[in-house]
């Protein structure tokens, strides 16, 4: 039997929960990187003790974390823990550099994007929202930025590159920061055509590229959104997160800023597939590992108030592939409760009965090992959580 | 030798205690400590100034004597005391809440 690591990331630091294939029993490590604000943490298929980290601060920027024993300890890419470097023969420190790719040979020029008050504004690097590792190679990893481009390592995070192809697509001057920035946060591999690629940046909308990042097209065709001024616009949806079940990798489901959405045709078109969910807005949603038509989204009140409706945190499931949502509700709390899930706060292991996980505002992580049937807390008193994902170990 | 004060989460990621010594070669000035103390702890390069602009971070402010430095031209000479070591250059961070 397996077991599954739980990567959590917080407000104030990164947690990671440790339990058999049972799933009943926790370990804690943690706090990692105390005190700071931690994005994402993810780690990678082929070299599972191979963990990135984007730890974050107003203060002191980006640094990107790597760890090759399975979290137990943690240094930046290319300059290890408690090395005294010099400066001949030194460690470079280039792990924390993001730098848009402007170059005349591979760049794209360094344009503009619509501000919040549609004045256009110059592309700004401010964070690392999404770490994707490869899905063949350990030392190739991608990482989703705001203000919104992709980055490429292919030294383990040490140094990273612009595929500057979609932040240099012609509809860039049209995309515009969200409440959250102007954020890349979603990005997905296609385990069966390694040169395609999806990403979603709120609030541009989702993207796809079929030559390994060379070249990008939006697939939004189907989304409607009323708050932009042409409301099936090719660009400017807010697109809050996308999911995939590896295994059927042409199928998509979308939580847009209201509406749940479904492609069947790897994104080239999407229809809402909200049906009798009791709101159609929220953040995460996520496919069950080995039923491709078992979606998972968590209702939140609106966007004006973010969280959950009527004080009742409730996970919803639908067996259909959208439409047709049933409430998962045991073991959650069902009065009193505000929390908020955000975009990256759940995941799913792949053991036999597939595991759910969430992580909520409130610094809880929920945990079910029967495919959502029923709930508990793994912990609940973590500063606010800002992403959950798990690692199934052999 | 310059000495350098670090706020708490830069020496977590520098791996140091709240003072380190840097050498400066030729004029000690903002820009020369600086680059002294990323070539001596890389990890630090980027978290106290960015990457492309060299411009100081907005929450940070430079200190040293009594004084805020922060607003000073980079190449400008720092106080005789941080350069005859007396008294240490200070990296602080803004308080904020939260």
């Amino acid at each position: 039997m397996g077991g599954v690591r739980v990567l959590v990331v917080t407000r104030k630091g990164a947690f990671i929960l440790s339990s058999d294939g049972k799933r009943e029993k926790w370990d804690v490590s943690g706090p990692h990187f105390a005190g700071w604000e931690i994005y994402h943490m993810k780690g990678s298929s082929v070299d599972p003790n191979r963990i990135y980290a984007s730890q974050t601060s107003g203060w002191f920027g980006q640094v990107i974390q790597r760890s090759d024993d399975g979290g137990k300890t943690w240094f930046q890419p290319g300059t290890p823990a408690g090395e005294q470097t010099t400066p001949d023969g030194a460690p470079k420190g280039e792990s924390n550099k993001f730098v848009y790719d402007a170059s005349p040979e591979t760049g794209k020029p360094l344009t503009t994007h619509q501000w919040y008050d549609g004045t256009q504004h110059p592309w700004e690097f401010k964070r690392v929202w999404h770490i994707e590792p490869s899905l063949v190679e350990a030392d190739t990893v991608y990482a989703g930025v705001e203000d919104a481009a992709l980055f490429r390592s292919g030294d383990g995070g040490k140094s990273w590159q612009e595929l500057s192809g979609l932040r240099g697509h012609g509809t860039g001057p049209a995309w515009q920061p969200g409440a959250g920035g102007m954020c890349l946060h979603t990005v997905i591999l296609d385990p069966s055509d390694p040169k395609r690629i999806y990403i979603a940046i709120s609030a541009a909308g989702a993207f796809r590229t079929d030559d390994g990042g060379a070249t990008w097209k939006p697939i939004n065709k189907g989304l409607h959104s009323l708050y932009i001024p042409n409301p099936t616009a090719e660009v400017g949806h807010c697109v809050h997160h996308v999911a995939m079940n590896p295994k059927r990798s042409n199928v998509l489901f979308m939580q847009k800023h209201w509406d749940v959405m479904r492609s069947d045709n790897s994104g080239d078109s999407w229809t809402e597939v909200s049906g009798n969910l009791p709101t159609d807005f929220g953040f995460v949603v996520d496919v069950h590992s080995h039923e491709p038509e078992t979606v998972y989204v968590v209702p939140i009140k609106s966007d004006s108030e973010h969280y959950v409706p009527e004080g009742k945190l409730r996970v919803y499931r639908s067996k259909t592939g959208g439409n047709e949502w049933e409430a998962l509700t045991k073991g959650l709390p069902q009065q009193n409760c505000y929390v908020n899930i955000l975009r990256d706060a759940m995941a799913v292991d792949t053991l036999d009965k597939c595991g759910i996980y969430f992580g909520t505002s409130g610094g809880q992580v929920y945990a079910s090992n029967d495919s959502g049937d029923s709930w508990s807390p793994i912990v609940h008193d973590l500063p606010g959580v800002l992403s959950v994902e798990v690692q199934t170990l052999k | 030798m310059i000495r350098v004060v670090l706020p708490q989460h830069l020496r977590t990621l520098a791996h140091v205690g709240m003072e380190v010594q840097v050498d400066v070669a030729g004029n000690v000035t903002l820009r020369s400590i600086i680059d002294a103390l990323e070539a001596d702890y890389p990890m630090l390069k980027g978290t106290i100034r960015d990457h492309v602009t060299l411009e100081r971070r907005p929450f940070l402010r430079f200190f040293a004597c009594g004084e805020d430095l922060s607003l000073e031209s980079p190449d400008s000479p720092v106080p005789e005391a941080v350069v005859s070591g007396a008294e240490p250059f200070l990296v602080i961070g803004a308080i904020a809440g939260g």
